[in-house]
């Protein structure tokens, strides 16, 4: 069967393509620049016999997933940087009790009340866990609406076989423009595998316990051991990144709309003679440092361009390790950072190579 | 479960056993702690109702942190306050679970009061067990939102001053109110008959659920000698001279009782209709 190319807004084709991985749950409350994914299901879920419920806020919301995902079903929320920010509590409690469910953050300018622009300042929160404890959680940064739809029913998957919460970190212009995509063909949520841990009533069974409390520190650290034996995994199995000219001397790291732009620069770049390349990291957590291996092959130096005022260029910097310069530029607080822009910044890497550094 | 070890004597009856909804442990609780009887009537109401293999229960965060211990159920432990937002996450997705919350005063009636106003304003199907002894007992003593005037706690030094720490909360009053509330009382575990009635009170806040009516809130008026610094059988006596005369007991809402229906609003929907047809997700007529 040939699948049908349709036109929709990302953060609507986000919603549909949630559904179709077998989503049957959602709850939110509404913040711009993501309200059309609450919108979206609160239409769609109740025709596929799901429920949507507007919370009380995004602590509340992010709870209710809680109960949703410990009582074994897909769900999900979204929201928008100071939404995530009062989401953490949750998020935390999810990662402690190996809770699955989706995160979308359609990041907005920070911090504060911020503004509505798309930003990416949300990086640090996201890959650092972002609540209290020791804690990742799986991000994706994808840069297309067609690449967001693919990551969802991956985003369910990852998070129902590692049972832990997963998080899409969008924009605001990814969640706004509308471009073409294929949709997936729908998942049964009836036929997924099953979760035996789940807290569904007791019947012909001893009861089923999701918690997070361990008073003794002992057995608390034994918790985050077997956590941290899960990234560990995590780590070594998941890291996703797409490296375009691959051989150049040197390197654009850019994720998300950030990493469209770049495309572009590299493009023109790439006119004028000068050997660049993009690596754009697709999982945020975990950060793809093997694709950095490989660039490293041919790297001369590596220019991170972020909306932000510098968050991934600590993991650049890090993955590196000091075996070529790492630049930096960054527009932040909802300015979208112009090609001719990064443009200027590669052919300044070029011309100064090492004394960038 | 630990099998008995002993033989019934013939010609004996039994008359008195743990419940079989709860665990045969050894609690946490302070000697005297009302909590302990507070587990009991609610297991003994899971047990009369026949709904151990559907029950879920919610443990929030304060003495009965720990309650997923003593429950022999599936259990979740929540954050802090948070309780009903998790209980509705599961309910909504096994409408055919029978969810409960137990929470403090410190957890639903302070960092939780949007959680639990907002479960009631959407008539979620839960039944609440809301443990009312006036003061923050896990962490010591503090005052709590309940606190009565003049009520010495570790925060309120020389008693509660309204002036600067406002007045006791009453929240079966608040959520009474509210259209999709269904049952709600308040009964104190300070003497047999108060209990006996407490009990009845924890049993109609389940059929309420059962029923598909909405939201079933019990308010136990509870003690916590430590934090009180009283024996045990004056902090009983001190919930009826103290307590009770600013928390009245009560049924404060009850959809069975006639009238009722009228009373609350219009625009709830008939119960068991179409509303709970929607919300198992079954086409609705
Ligand atoms: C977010 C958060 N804030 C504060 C605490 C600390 N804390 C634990 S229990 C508690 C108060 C519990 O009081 P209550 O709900 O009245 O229960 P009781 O112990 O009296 O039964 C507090 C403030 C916490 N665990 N989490
Ligand atoms: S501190 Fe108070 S509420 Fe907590 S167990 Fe002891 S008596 Fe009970
Ligand atoms: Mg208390």
């Amino acid at each position: 069967m040939k699948r049908e190319r349709v036109l929709m807004k990302g953060n609507e084709a986000l919603a549909e393509a949630a559904v179709r991985a077998g989503c049957r749950y959602f709850f939110g409350y509404p913040i711009t620049p993501q309200n059309e994914i609450p919108e979206y299901m609160s239409r769609r879920l109740p025709e596929v016999g799901g429920q949507f419920v507007q919370a009380e806020s995004e602590v509340a919301a992010i709870n209710m997933l809680y109960g949703a995902g410990g009582a074994g079903a897909r769900a999900m929320t979204s929201s928008s940087s100071p939404g995530i920010s009062l989401k953490q509590e949750g998020i935390s409690y999810m990662a402690a009790a190996e809770v699955p469910g989706l995160i979308v953050n359609m990041t907005r300018g920070g911090p504060g009340l911020g503004g509505i622009q798309p930003a990416q300042s949300d990086y640090h929160q996201a890959t650092r866990g972002g609540g209290h404890g020791d804690y990742r959680t799986i991000v994706f940064g994808p840069a297309t609406v067609q690449e967001m739809v693919d990551l969802v029913g991956k985003a369910f998957d990852l998070a129902d076989r590692y049972r832990t919460p997963v998080v899409i970190v969008g924009d605001g212009m990814l969640g706004q423009i509308m471009e073409p995509v294929v949709l997936p063909d729908p998942v049964d949520p009836d036929r997924l595998p099953p979760k035996p841990w789940a807290t569904t009533g007791a019947r012909g069974r001893r009861p089923n316990l999701i918690n997070s409390l361990h008073l003794a520190a002992a057995e608390c650290e034994e918790l985050n051991r077997r956590l941290e034996a899960k990234y560990s995994e995590i780590r070594a199995n998941e890291q996703m990144a797409e490296i375009v000219h691959p051989g150049a001397d040197y390197f654009v790291v850019a994720y998300g709309t950030t990493a469209r732009i770049c495309r572009e620069a590299v493009g023109q770049a790439r006119e004028e003679g000068l050997s660049v390349g993009l690596l754009r990291p697709i999982t945020l957590w975990p950060f793809p440092t093997k694709a950095f291996e490989e660039a490293l092959e041919t790297a001369k130096g590596f220019l991170t361009v972020e909306m932000s005022l510098g968050q991934m260029v600590d993991d650049v910097r890090l993955s590196v390790g000091g075996r070529a310069p790492v630049r930096f530029y960054g527009r932040t607080g909802g300015v979208v950072p112009s090609a001719e822009e990064v443009l200027g910044e590669i052919r300044r890497m070029v011309e100064e190579g090492d004394e960038g550094r | 479960m630990t099998s008995r070890t002993w033989e019934r004597p013939s010609g004996t009856e039994i008359v008195y056993e743990r419940p079989r909804s709860l665990t045969d442990v050894v609690t946490h609780y302070c000697p005297g702690c009302t909590h302990g009887i507070a587990h009991r009537l609610v297991a003994e109401v899971i047990d009369e109702l026949d709904i151990r293999e559907r029950a879920v229960g919610i443990a929030s965060v304060g003495c009965s942190v720990l309650a997923y211990k003593y429950f022999d159920v599936d259990m979740l432990q929540a954050a802090h306050g948070r309780a009903p937002a998790v209980a509705t996450g599961v309910k909504r997705v096994r409408p055919e679970t029978v969810v409960f919350t137990y929470q403090g005063d410190g957890d639903l009636a302070a960092i939780g009061t949007a959680e639990i106003v907002h479960a009631a304003m959407r008539g979620e199907n839960l039944t609440v067990i809301f443990i009312n002894n006036a003061i923050f007992g896990m962490t010591g003593g503090q005052m709590a939102p309940t606190t009565l005037v003049g009520q010495e706690t570790t925060t309120s030094p020389g008693g509660r001053r309204p002036q600067r720490a406002g007045y006791p909360i009453r929240i079966c009053e608040m959520i009474s109110v509210l259209d999709g509330a269904a049952y709600v009382a308040r009964q104190a575990l300070s003497s047999p008959q108060s209990i006996a009635r407490a009990k009845k009170a924890i049993r109609k806040a389940f059929e309420a659920q059962l029923e598909e009516r909405g939201l079933g809130l019990v308010e136990l008026l509870s003690s916590c000698s430590v934090n009180w610094k009283m024996s045990p059988g004056d902090a009983l006596r001190w919930i009826e001279t103290h307590m009770v005369p600013v928390y009245p007991l009560g049924v404060f809402k009850d959809w069975t009782e006639a009238g009722a229906e009228a009373a609350s609003s219009p625009v709830r929907p008939a119960a068991g209709g179409s509303d709970g047809a929607e919300r198992r997700g079954e086409a609705a007529g």
